[in-house]
């Protein structure tokens, strides 16, 4: 599958995705937007209610009643996914996009096998006999490395291991060769040695398939493993889009670095964790002007008015705050990564 | 030698496996099979470990809210497993705990106040009125405005509730409080004001902590000293520098390269454990360690290694360092 | 609080529901304004005449009637039979109207009663489990066995003829619902963390189950409990109207059923000829469990959300 290189393989343009409910309006995703290139991993990071899944959802178009994508374009090979029909959008949907969830649990079918799970999307996208579908079945459970796979295709998903169904999954989202895979906190409910495993395996798929990879995930040391560019989530909308390196080693928005620099880490001696005060907002009641200001100290009276743009601070850097400067030098004192 | 706080002896918690008809015990979950060590006053002590490694239950029982299956656990000069149940009601006003889940562990329906008040009143220790003013002096501790005591648990935040029970633990002044993945629900950017607020009441009432996390950055933030598990044992136990600078078990290697670093250029050593953790229901024999140990051994499927005291201070599990 | 009550006027069925409880029990409260009492014994049901057939609405005090009431020195409130009179003269509608006090007071007290026994059984078979929880669970499964209808007549008969013999019954028979629904919401609510926290702290069993457990869980009883109400007052009518329940003339409206046993059908020739005797004490009870029915339905919705966790 070659796609020209030079334009991006997904563009996502303004998205707007709103809840409807009958406490009001929640509006999830507030005009969010970045591209993603063949072969690249773009990281979603975020924390609980930012917006990151209901974002994936929307992609995907997968979202359930009372949300509704109201506004914005959504470019896969540079056709709107938006305008699609609903069995268009099943023709892409596990072909050309797959989606990995968190639990795994709950995201696979209890009462069927777990080879009848993923032969299912094969036959559904793929004009093959039964029996070439069992055995792509089994090449794939081999891929993601399940021992035994042909004993594992009639077994059911509580009979494996968090680890184990996190692969089954995976070789669900991989069976069509999807070009772009869209992974909501695949490894959070993970042991960290499962964890490694299983980021390691997505490494290698990557690689093979030269696929690209929406990783969203609210652990930056993840983000650090594994991604390419980074677009940080708050409050519905992105606050800082960026490729890694700037994202680690020179962060301009106040959120930003005041997650790296509270979160522990194993690389640095810290004689104290630096706290962003407050709490995470409720979408129903989301601050006026920039989202971030209760907890920011870098605050101003015009970050309480006014809800900043995304500033291109340089080349492929983006930042949503009207303090950068107050900011910078700030970074430069606190953060001792890099050099 | 400072006597210790806390001295835990060959522990040992086993669950039965009922099955059939007749609820037959068929087999035990080994939850914690044969642990020992020691927590002394005034230090924080990391616990850590993944999920099945027995570190929760290892807490639970060393306030015996589990019943040990046997062992000892000497805590303030006393053997507490061989205290009556009175007794041990008593005693529990020394060690408390702080729990994981913000949302399941506040009684819905009882106002803030009489959730943290209600060790006090429990004990006798002071009377109604007298309690609910201590209530309010904690709350503010805790970074809770006081007049807010009379709400209702769904009406705070998780990590405002989270600072309520580290305010209800407070509230009997105990000796040693468990943090039971104090943090690990959290969101990520409330984590930090937690971990700052344990460190600086352990700083303020001298308090001494085992804090129990399968997050090896936290721990290596917040501990003195480290014991990691696995399987129901422990594989290793130093003090938090030189369990990070010359680590032994392989375990604990591996755990370590595992965990993601914000730092897209760290380098470290790449250690993919094979396979899955095991059930502690069936721990492989001899090192339960050693299907997935890249520096396996003959001996290690056969004998289970020691505890052994390698380096001073540094204790490790491990027949690569036992001298045979 | 103020939400439940909130979502109970809004919802229709609900209010409804309050609002034919309302009309009961102002019918309750007013009893002795709305029909008059003749005698000193309250619940008796005054005779409009000595006939054996029933006699329709709007039929007026037969002659030998007043002439004991004149005798006595009675006053007589009224003199006509509004709803009619039921075999053996029995006015229909002192009936109903004393009917209603009765009706509460079977329903209110055998629930209340079964209740608790229920819930002390259920608490204490669920917190300390293992021997305890069998021994009692199956005295409870025995209790359940019996044939209800069966078991509440067999005990009637032993006990001997009488409202508060009924309501006995009722409650032996009925404490076990509540004993496995209370049992099993202790069950589960006995695992969550803020139990473990309270053992933590070194609260005693005792204070557990009443301070931690009940609450969190008695709601779900009380539910239950107030849509019994209805179906115990059906069960004490039933019985009545197979003959071991209140006495005869006492003003229940399960005895007024059964007064009209031999009349349902009619005479030959005339189908329904008698519908009063039937229809005004059916009205009746259908409409009052069906009041319970109603607010016990909204109640057990409003619990739903709590469920889910939004309280």
């Amino acid at each position: 599958m070659i796609v020209n290189n030079k334009e991006p393989l997904l563009e996502v343009n303004d998205l707007k995705t709103h809840f409807f409910t009958e406490n009001g309006i929640v509006k999830a995703v507030d005009g969010v937007g970045f591209k993603v290139y063949q072969g690249e991993v773009l990281g979603l990071v975020g924390e609980s209610g930012c917006g990151k899944s209901v974002t994936a959802f929307s992609i995907i178009r997968l979202l359930d009643y009372p949300g509704k994508t109201v506004e914005g374009e959504i470019l896969f090979k540079g056709e709107n996914l938006l305008r699609k029909t609903d069995a268009e959008m099943r023709k892409i949907r596990g072909k050309d996009i797959a989606m990995i969830f968190q639990e795994p649990m709950t995201a696979l079918n209890p009462v069927l096998t777990v080879g009848f799970q993923i032969s299912e999307a094969l036959l559904m996208h793929f004009k093959i006999s039964k029996d070439e579908a069992i055995k792509k079945t089994i090449e794939l459970l081999e891929k993601v490395g399940i021992p035994m796979p042909e004993q594992r295709i009639n077994e059911y998903p509580h009979q494996l291991s968090g680890g184990m169904r996190q692969r089954v999954m995976i070789a669900m989202a991989m069976s069509c060769d999807p070009i772009l895979l869209i992974a909501d906190e695949p490894t959070t409910a993970l042991d960290v040695t499962i964890q490694a495993q299983i980021l390691d395996l997505m490494r290698t798929l990557l690689r093979e398939f030269n696929g690209s990879l929406i990783m969203i995930t609210h652990d930056l040391g993840v983000i650090a493993e594994i991604a390419d560019r980074v677009a940080i989530m708050y409050a519905s909308k992105i606050v800082e889009y960026a490729n890694k390196r700037t994202i680690f080693y020179n962060p301009l928005h106040p959120y930003t670095f005041g997650l790296l620099t509270s979160i522990p880490r194993l690389d640095m001696e810290m004689k104290r964790l630096n706290v962003i005060p407050g709490i995470v907002p409720n979408p129903l009641h989301f601050p006026e002007g920039c989202k971030f200001n209760p907890r920011c100290r870098f605050m101003t009276d015009r970050c309480k008015e006014e809800e900043p743009q995304l500033i291109k601070v340089e080349e492929g850097h983006l930042v949503r705050c009207w303090n950068i400067d107050k900011v910078a030098p700030e970074v430069k004192k606190d953060l001792l990564v890099g050099e | 030698m400072i006597d210790s706080l806390l001295k835990v002896n060959n522990l040992i918690k086993y669950f039965p496996i009922k099955k059939g008809v007749f609820r037959r015990t068929v087999g035990w979950v080994k939850a914690v099979d044969d642990v020992s060590f020691e927590v002394y006053e005034g230090e924080t002590l990391g616990l850590v470990g993944e999920s099945g490694c027995g570190k929760t239950t290892t807490a639970l029982t060393i306030l015996r809210l589990e019943e040990p299956t046997k062992g000892q656990i000497i805590f303030n000069g006393r053997d507490i497993v061989k205290m009556k149940k009175a007794d041990m009601r008593k005693e529990r006003k020394n060690m408390q705990i702080i729990f994981q889940d913000p949302y399941s562990s506040l009684d819905p329906r009882m106002k803030i106040k009489d959730i943290i008040a209600e060790g006090i009143l429990t004990h006798n220790l002071l009377n109604v009125r007298e309690s609910y003013k201590r209530v309010g002096e904690l709350l503010e501790k805790v970074g809770i405005q006081a007049e807010s005591m009379d709400s209702f648990p769904h009406e705070f935040s998780g990590g405002q509730r989270q600072r309520i029970g580290i305010a209800r633990a407070l509230a009997l002044e105990p000796k040693i409080i468990m943090c039971d993945e104090a943090v690990s629900a959290l969101d990520v950017s409330i984590r930090s004001q937690i971990i700052n607020l344990l460190k600086d009441l352990q700083k303020e009432f001298n308090l001494t902590y085992l804090f129990i996390a399968h997050d090896l950055s936290v721990i290596k933030y917040i501990s003195d000293r480290v014991v990691v598990m696995y399987l129901g044992k422990i594989v290793e136990n130093a003090n938090k520098k030189e369990l990070f600078t010359n680590t032994m078990h392989p375990y604990t290697q591996a755990l370590i390269s595992a965990v993601p670093v914000p730092n897209p250029d760290y380098k470290k050593e790449r250690i993919i454990l094979k396979g899955d953790v095991p059930s502690p229901a069936n721990p492989p024999k001899g090192c339960r360690f050693h299907p997935r140990c890249s520096k396996v051994m003959k001996i290690c499927s056969k004998i289970e290694p020691k505890l052994i005291e390698i380096k001073e201070e540094h204790f490790c599990a491990c027949h690569l360092y036992n001298e045979r | 609080m103020n939400r439940i009550l909130r979502k109970l006027f809004s919802n229709a069925t609900s209010l409804i529901g309050i609002i034919l409880l309302i009309i009961f029990v102002t019918i309750a409260i007013f009893a002795p304004v709305i029909a008059p009492p003749l005698s000193e014994d309250y619940y008796q049901i005054p005779r409009m005449s000595w006939d054996i057939n029933p006699q329709p609405p709007g039929s007026p005090m037969s002659g030998d009637i007043r002439d004991i009431y004149d005798y006595m020195g009675t006053e007589i409130k009224y003199d006509r039979a509004i709803c009619g009179t039921a075999e053996g003269g029995y006015d229909i509608f002192y009936g109903l109207i004393w009917g209603t006090r009765t009706a509460f007071k079977i329903g209110i007290i055998t629930v209340t009663v079964s209740m608790l026994i229920g819930i002390v059984i259920g608490s204490i078979s669920a917190y300390f489990g293992k021997w305890v929880d069998e021994i009692l669970m199956r005295i409870t499964d025995i209790f359940l066995s019996f044939p209800f209808l069966v078991a509440a007549m067999v005990l009637t008969t032993v006990l001997g003829r009488g409202l508060d013999k009924v309501m006995i019954a009722l409650i032996v028979f009925g404490w076990m619902g509540y004993a496995r629904l209370i049992r099993g919401s202790i069950l589960s609510t006995k695992e969550e963390t803020y139990i473990m926290a309270a053992k933590a702290l070194g609260v005693n069993d005792g204070k557990i189950i009443l301070k931690h457990l009940l609450p969190n869980t008695i709601f779900l009883v009380m539910v239950q409990g107030s849509m019994n109400i209805g179906s115990m007052v059906i069960t004490a009518a039933a019985l009545s109207f197979l003959g071991v329940g209140a006495p005869v003339g006492y003003a229940d409206w399960g005895q007024m059923v059964s007064f009209a046993r031999n009349w349902i059908i009619g005479s030959p020739g005339h189908a329904g000829q008698y519908w009063y005797t039937v229809l005004y004490p059916g009205i009746f009870i259908v409409l009052f469990v069906l009041a319970w029915n109603l607010i016990g339905d909204t109640l057990r919705d409003i619990l739903d959300p709590r469920l889910r966790g939004e309280l």
